[in-house]
């Protein structure tokens, strides 16, 4: 290979995968096994020992996770990765390896519902308490961050009105405090945006949408910037500190720039067990190759239906950022050029009634709840997602009683304007 | 040459090239990172010579330590410095003392010396710097992938399988 940064596409193709030195297979086998041989008594005590690279047992190693975790690591220009079962999993993991009870994260009030719900409630139970930022600038965030604060959290193109977070003020913000940035990319992809390159420390994804794509397979990742200095200050000992479970390994010293990642792994993962399942693992990966093209078509055909729905007489007004007169389109265009996503919501004029009818009359959209499927996808947050939040938090979250979230697929963009058509002429 | 950034070609050049290794700063205490890089180097198949004057004397990873670069028995191809930035100068001196002279200096992550480098160079000794050959070896082997880790580079080519389960190797072995 020359010495020439391979593109993105390539990366998606590519990165983290060889042929199967055993068997020649080209396409990274499933890999579905429970445990590991050893040589060696030795190979075995340096395994668990992390002295040398090696499967023990697939709860926390596994070779086809591994192709996984090494391709998005290369994709959004991180030192590491770590796959996990979904998500909220990753998000579990994350804050596992950098909050001790009592300790705070401030997040952005835009965020998907689930970890609105994750944050606010389940996460209470660790001593783990998130303060909200009051609006979405830096300088919101400023305000927020306290002595115990240890992280922030937001998405980069935030759920579920389709917005574009200012990632480099909230990530000066944070490196003033001495705190990392964490980032949710799942709704750009890092096609779209990478945020590591805009001041991210830490970026997460839910696997299950874009870069799976195929809405078949749940999975998560946690994505190791290789930016944040964890032993500056003793803030963060599950890095910094001895770990007794290692005889006394310290993560940071020992992994570097990927030892986030590592202790993601080595505590998180391997003690709470939230493992991806290699079969999934596969599916995500092949998922992966065309996210260049499923992402730039999902974007262009969004925004054909965003300015159809723009333009309509039964529409109040659609939350687009990749739409000229959109209030997010200057951070649309700073940080995610090449388009705004898949995923927007839009108001009817008929309310929290015409929302239901609509979801009802759709024939080609799924009415269900998930986003970044190749299919087109249609939710009344207010009447699912979101029906957990009371009536402020939904607004405060743009899930409002008038409110419809369309994830748009890559079908053809004249049947998915067309069937909008007709289900918005059965409404009053 | 510049030190910001190496090769893949150049760092495989030496990895393939060395066959023993001197690791000034080598711990026998199992948790520490020179400790790892020491165990790993030796199941990789190099003569690896810990060079620490508290442990002279003693094996660690089944390999004796000396005090010092000068009494170790026999040349070596690669001299790996595990020690602060400031302990560079010195040791590099004695590196310079050894006949015949090291193909290699090697300095951990973290630790760099430009002036020192330029010396060397001279000398005709190759220089890698906030580097570790651990992290470089599993990164060039495709071994570190295992653990998620980005090694920035791709290729259609097979790993090498070498013996046992789970061992990956370069060239040489």
């Amino acid at each position: 290979m020359s010495n020439q940064e391979p593109g993105f596409a390539t990366l998606a193709v590519h990165a983290g995968a060889q042929p199967d030195p055993a068997t020649g297979a080209r396409i990274t086998p499933i890999y579905q096994t429970a445990s590991y041989v050893f040589d060696d008594v030795d190979h075995a005590a340096s395994l668990f020992g992390l002295q040398a690279f090696g499967n023990i047992y697939t709860r926390i190693t596994n070779p086809t996770q591994a192709v996984l975790e090494e391709r998005i690591a290369a994709l959004e220009g991180g030192t590491a990765a770590l796959a996990t079962a979904s998500g909220h999993a990753a998000q579990l993991l994350i804050m596992h390896a950098m909050m001790m009870p009592g300790d705070e994260f401030v997040a952005s009030k835009k965020l998907y519902g689930g970890s609105i719900n994750q944050f606010g409630h389940s996460f209470k139970s660790f001593g783990w308490n998130v303060l909200w930022a009051e609006g979405l600038e830096p300088a919101d965030f400023d305000a927020a961050v306290t002595d115990k604060t240890k992280a922030i959290f937001i998405e980069s193109l935030a759920n579920p009105g389709g917005l574009v977070m200012d990632i480099n003020g909230i990530a000066e913000v944070a490196r003033k405090h001495k705190i990392p940035l964490i980032v949710d990319n799942t709704m750009a992809s890092p096609y779209l945006c990478r945020p590591i390159e805009h001041g991210a420390d830490i970026v997460v994804h839910s696997l299950t949408k874009f870069l799976g794509g195929h809405g078949n397979s749940m999975g998560g990742v946690i994505v190791d910037g290789g930016t944040f200095d964890w032993s500056r200050d003793g803030k963060y000992p599950i890095l910094s500190e001895p770990r007794p479970e290692y005889n006394g390994i310290v993560l940071h010293e020992t992994f570097g720039n990927f030892a986030f990642a590592i202790a993601c792994r080595v505590l998180g993962l391997r003690d709470l067990g939230p493992a991806i399942s290699p079969f999934n693992a596969f599916q995500i990966l092949t998922g992966i190759e065309t996210l260049p093209l499923r992402m730039q078509r999902h974007s262009d055909n969004a925004l054909e239906v965003a300015k159809y729905l723009d333009a309509h007489e039964k529409v109040e007004w659609v939350s687009y950022a990749g739409l000229d007169n959109d209030p997010y389109h200057s951070l649309q265009q700073q940080y995610m050029p090449k388009g705004a996503g898949a995923v927007f919501t839009f108001g009817l004029k008929g309310g929290y009634e015409a929302g239901v009818a609509v979801v009802s009359n759709v024939e080609i959209f799924s009415h269900l709840a998930n986003i970044g499927d190749t299919r087109s996808l249609i939710i009344h947050p207010a009447s699912t997602t979101h029906k957990q939040l009371d009536a402020e938090q939904q607004a405060a979250a743009g899930a409002g009683p008038d409110v419809v979230r369309l994830s748009i697929g890559i079908e053809d963009v004249a049947d998915i304007i067309g069937d909008l058509e007709q289900a918005l002429a059965q409404i009053s | 040459m510049n030190h910001d950034s190496y090769s893949d070609h150049y760092i495989r050049s030496i990895l393939d090239d060395v066959k023993s290794i001197a690791i000034v700063g080598a711990s026998p205490k199992n948790v520490r990172p020179s400790y790892f890089v020491t165990k790993y180097l030796i199941a990789k198949g190099y003569s690896v010579f810990p060079v620490n004057p508290g442990h002279a004397g003693k094996e660690i990873c089944g390999a004796m330590t000396y005090a010092s670069l000068a009494e170790i028995p026999e040349p070596v191809d690669m001299v790996d410095i595990f020690r602060g930035s400031s302990a560079v100068p010195g040791i590099v001196g004695e590196a310079l003392d050894l006949d015949p002279l090291p193909k290699v200096v090697w300095m951990q992550l973290g630790v760099r010396d430009d002036a020192v480098a330029g010396v060397l160079e001279t000398a005709g000794i190759r220089v890698v710097m906030n580097r570790c050959p651990k992290i470089e070896y599993g990164r060039l082997s495709g071994e570190i992938g295992w653990t998620g880790v980005n090694r920035r580079m791709i290729s259609s080519k097979k790993p090498k399988l070498t013996k046992g389960f789970q061992h990956f190797g370069l060239d040489k072995n």
